[in-house]
């Protein structure tokens, strides 16, 4: 499964075809209170699944500044 | 995976209680909340000219856009946005077009104050110049700045984006480096300065997580690109207390909204124990020393 971080600007590779949202995150090494997941460009909540051909990107809710 | 409250699709699970709320149903939340917190904790007068700091990022951007929301509903609330340019390459130019882009949409009067107007130097300049840590001497003159702009603004109430997520940092650290002087400023509004000179300060979003703006953000459109400051330090006690108190949110859900509430109900830190205000001998501003922190970074970088 490819997932895209978005702060990092990079795609990695996870070794999953289906894994739930928070799982994936802990997996990523990130917490879940400093990311959004976005499936197929909708928002989505952390207990829904991930499967393998989904478009996924981490968003970073952090500050910049 | 479905919204509580109708069969949409669910796009937060709450921090607070674990509800689940669709896209309508979290932005109803969100806003009734914030005006909740207004109301509640008296941050807004029946006639006010609020300025607001805007960033251009996603929390002060909601911060002006729900002001502005109550603003269209009572003629006595008036508004402008003060904009701070650091000159910051490569980060600020962007943030500056977002919010000009957002307040001309909404006609919100835009003011932009420079470190370059108040030091005859850009951020950049002067890091190059001389070594000063670059954050402190940003929060010293934008805080500067904010202040003696809204005083000029005629501004009752100077409001910004802060957020549950800085607050809870704030009081955090503010214990481990037994900061009590500075717990005092803390709050959904600063009122424990009683020098007219200092434009009190509110905090609408004070109890809406970082994420929670984020999500209510992107789900209204605004205008906001993720542009990460080139100051911007990975290794500060900051950043360690960020990934401390998220850690335990995990574990524990509701740690943020404890720490915040249980700060509130101290009443050490709240209007029976003010600050102690002064005036500096340089500038005549408030201050609690003779000279303030913006008159000392002034005269090291000349």
């Amino acid at each position: 499964m490819q997932v895209f971080i978005e702060r990092e600007k990079k795609n990695v590779v996870v070794d999953a075809d289906k894994i739930d949202g928070l799982m994936l995150v802990k997996q990523l090494g990130l917490l879940i209170g400093e990311v959004l997941i976005v499936r197929n460009n909708e928002i989505v909540t952390e207990d829904v699944l991930l499967e393998k051909g989904d478009e996924i990107k981490i968003l970073s809710v952090i500050s910049g500044g | 995976m479905v919204c509580k409250e109708c069969i949409e699709k669910a796009v937060i699970i709450l921090p607070e209680n674990a509800k689940k709320l669709c896209k309508n149903h979290f932005i109803e939340y969100f806003e009734t909340k914030v005006f909740h917190t207004i109301a509640e904790h008296k941050l807004l007068q029946k006639q006010e000219h609020i300025v607001v700091a805007l960033s251009g990022g996603k929390d002060s951007m909601s911060t002006l856009y729900l002001l502005h929301k109550l603003s269209e509903r009572n003629p006595k609330i008036t508004l402008s946005a003060l904009l701070i340019d650091e000159g910051i390459a490569g980060y600020r130019p962007k943030t500056i077009e977002d919010a000009k882009n957002f307040c001309k949409e909404k006609n919100i009067p835009l003011h932009i104050a420079s470190f370059k107007e108040l030091s005859g130097y850009d951020l950049d300049e002067i890091l190059k110049k001389r070594k000063i840590h670059s954050c402190a001497i940003c929060g010293v003159f934008r805080r500067a700045l904010l202040n003696e702009k809204a005083r000029e603004l005629h501004a009752t109430k100077l409001a910004t984006g802060h957020n549950l997520d800085d607050e809870a940092q704030s009081i955090f650290m503010n214990q481990i480096t037994v900061n009590v002087q500075r717990s005092k400023t803390l709050g959904p509004i600063t009122k424990n300065h009683t020098d007219e000179r200092f434009i009190p300060r509110i905090k609408p979003l004070f109890f809406m997580t970082e994420k929670e703006i984020t999500i209510y953000s992107l789900l209204k459109g605004f205008p906001v690109t993720y542009v990460e400051c080139p100051y911007a330090p990975q290794d500060n006690m900051r950043n360690d207390v960020r990934i401390a108190i998220n850690t335990l949110e995990e574990k524990h859900p509701g740690t943020k909204h404890g720490l915040v509430n249980t700060f509130l109900k101290n009443t050490t830190f709240t209007k029976e124990h003010p600050l102690p205000i002064g005036v500096c001998k340089e500038c005549k501003e408030p201050c609690s020393a003779d000279i303030c922190k913006k008159c000392e970074y002034l005269k090291k970088i000349k």
